[in-house]
């Protein structure tokens, strides 16, 4: 738990699951369970989000809202694919609407399987994709690094040495975009 | 007239739990019409009869709606058995009457709670879902499950509940009475609750007749259509009379739930008295081979549960019609000439479940 430092806030989409998950989700927000004691909230935009909490399973209509909300995610982001239904299509996964779980469309950090999942599961697998969220915070820092790394070892290209000398009589070519190919112009 | 704008709501928005699609069209803040668009849900759980045998399919069809789940058992459950013609034990159709209007008061309960987060009372909504929660034990002690519990089955019900512990149950009841007392207070007589809900949403006796609204809409509108009148599980013995009230607007249809509420806690302490002793199952033969169509009232209003047999194994035809989707044509009439900013009030003011309406 160490690594709760900051407060991630959640967002929730509802698949198309029978409500059973949806209600434990929101059961987490309330006095019983109380995940705000965390600092976790309840958001309905998704660029104020860290956690997307998927519950249902994919259908033919709800796959662009699902890609449109994860990708309106800032990074880092965990996906958390709650129920069943989410992770695998579960009992309706023969139905001719159902695609399968979320992971044919974003890809899942973490699963909460159940029907209906608990919300003691589910606060388990928020907490779970907490530190998938530290880790991939911490890649993306080291990738950071390592770019800022890569661009002070190369050897850095020898700039052209160019020095205007202002109030010069000579018409300028290109309306004053300098050409390095024309050396020694200003030294003239 | 003013220049006409069309705003969309939802699929995902902040007081949608689920998604539905509106497409307002607004003339400055007012709305002139308003197109539903639905399917986002959809799973076409109806055609599973196909591939589960009947009695497997109480387990799909409880999961049409996970917030009324056990009256969707019950209701296909009914149907089933009406269509092989058996009697169910009267000491399982109170069982089942018992978690019925346990899952009203949850239900009413939850519904409470959104209604009050709409409208930006939060400690409203906290209030109403710590209640519930109660209920909640309630379930997960005598079942198992918290809120989908497979405890209906064609025939019977699976558990017994024993009579001390239905004593407890009432006790429960009792303890949660002056606290549920206490909060509905707020919702019927604190004045920001009631600018938000009252003249808002109107809905005439005659419009709720011709549109078809069900459930707490249309006797919220004074139309009576409660489906416990006409007697099926242990309402005929019990001491019910439905509740109606004549305001017709958001007000009515919020105290219409909220009557239904201590009315539940009545009749379950009613039939905690009255329970016979007996069997709660009786062993079922052969296979259905006719149309039955059984009814329920569920916390939404009536649904309806249409099943067609063979004789095989597999259902031929199996059909739900559920409250949402009978309050959607109620919907759209309300919003017509409301203010956009009430739009959220009248959308959660039907109660609706969109995982019931598109199955």
């Amino acid at each position: 738990m160490s690594y709760i430092t900051k407060s991630p806030w959640v967002i929730h989409y509802d698949g198309s699951s029978c409500n059973g998950c949806d209600i434990e989700v929101l059961a987490c927000l309330t006095p019983m369970y109380d995940v705000e004691r965390f600092g976790i909230i309840n958001t309905g935009n998704p660029k104020h989000a860290d956690v997307f909490l998927v519950t249902g399973s994919i259908n033919e209509q709800n796959i662009s809202v699902v890609k449109q909300i994860y990708e309106q995610m800032p990074e880092p982001k965990v996906v958390v694919a709650i129920g069943i239904c989410a992770t695998s299509g579960g009992v309706f996964r023969e139905c001719y609407n159902i695609k399968g779980g979320v992971d044919t469309v974003i890809p899942v950090d973490v699963y909460v399987p159940g029907c209906a999942a608990r919300p003691e599961a589910i606060i388990d697998g928020v907490v779970k994709g907490l530190g998938v969220l530290a880790e991939k915070k911490a890649a993306m820092k080291e990738k950071a690094i390592a770019v800022l790394d890569t661009e002070a070892e190369a050897p850095a290209p020898e700039p052209p040495i160019e020095i205007q000398v202002y109030g010069s009589t000579e018409p300028r070519e290109h309306g004053g975009a300098h050409d390095a190919s024309t050396p020694g112009k200003g030294e003239a | 007239m003013g220049k006409r704008t069309v705003i969309p709501f939802g699929p995902q928005h902040p007081v949608l739990p689920e998604p539905i699609h509106l497409d307002l069209v607004i003339e400055d803040e007012t709305v002139v019409e308003a197109i539903p668009s639905i399917g986002f849900i959809h799973r076409g759980l109806e055609k599973l009869v196909e591939k589960n045998e009947w009695p497997e399919m109480v387990y799909v069809i409880e999961r049409v709606c996970g917030i009324c789940s056990f009256g969707h058992g019950w209701g296909y459950c009914k149907s089933v058995e009406g269509n092989l013609g058996i009697t169910v034990p009267l000491r399982a159709e109170y069982l089942r009457t018992i978690w019925h209007e346990l899952g009203r008061i949850h239900s009413h309960l939850l519904w409470l709670g959104l209604l009050a987060d709409g409208f930006g009372f939060e400690s409203l909504f906290m209030h109403s879902w710590r209640i519930r929660e109660t209920i909640l034990d309630i379930f997960e002690e005598t079942t198992g499950g918290r809120v989908i519990f497979s405890v209906c089955k064609v025939g019977g019900v699976r558990r017994d509940v024993s009579n001390e512990k239905l004593d407890k149950i009432v006790m429960t009841l009792d303890g949660i009475r002056k606290e549920t007392r206490e909060l509905t207070r707020v919702f019927l007589e604190d004045s920001s609750v009631k600018n938000r809900l009252v003249g808002v949403g109107m809905l005439t006796k005659q419009e709720a007749v011709d549109l078809c609204a069900v459930g707490p809409v249309a006797r919220g509108s004074g139309v009576n259509n409660d489906v416990r009148c006409d007697g099926h599980g242990a309402y005929p013995e019990l001491n019910f009379e439905p509740i109606l009230e004549d305001g017709g607007d958001c007000y009515a249809r919020c105290k219409v739930r909220i009557r239904e509420l201590f009315q539940s806690m009545d009749l379950i302490k009613e039939a905690a008295t009255k329970i016979p002793d007996g069997d709660i199952a009786i062993a079922v033969r052969g296979n259905p081979s006719g149309e039955f169509v059984g009814r329920m009232e569920q916390p939404r209003g009536e649904a309806y549960y249409y099943s067609k047999g063979d004789g095989s194994k597999f259902l031929k035809r199996m059909r739900v019609r559920t409250p949402t989707n009978a309050n959607i044509p109620a919907l759209v009439k309300t919003l017509q000439g409301c203010d956009l900013a009430d739009v959220p009030m009248l959308v959660l003011t039907i109660d609706p479940c969109i995982s019931c309406t598109e199955r």
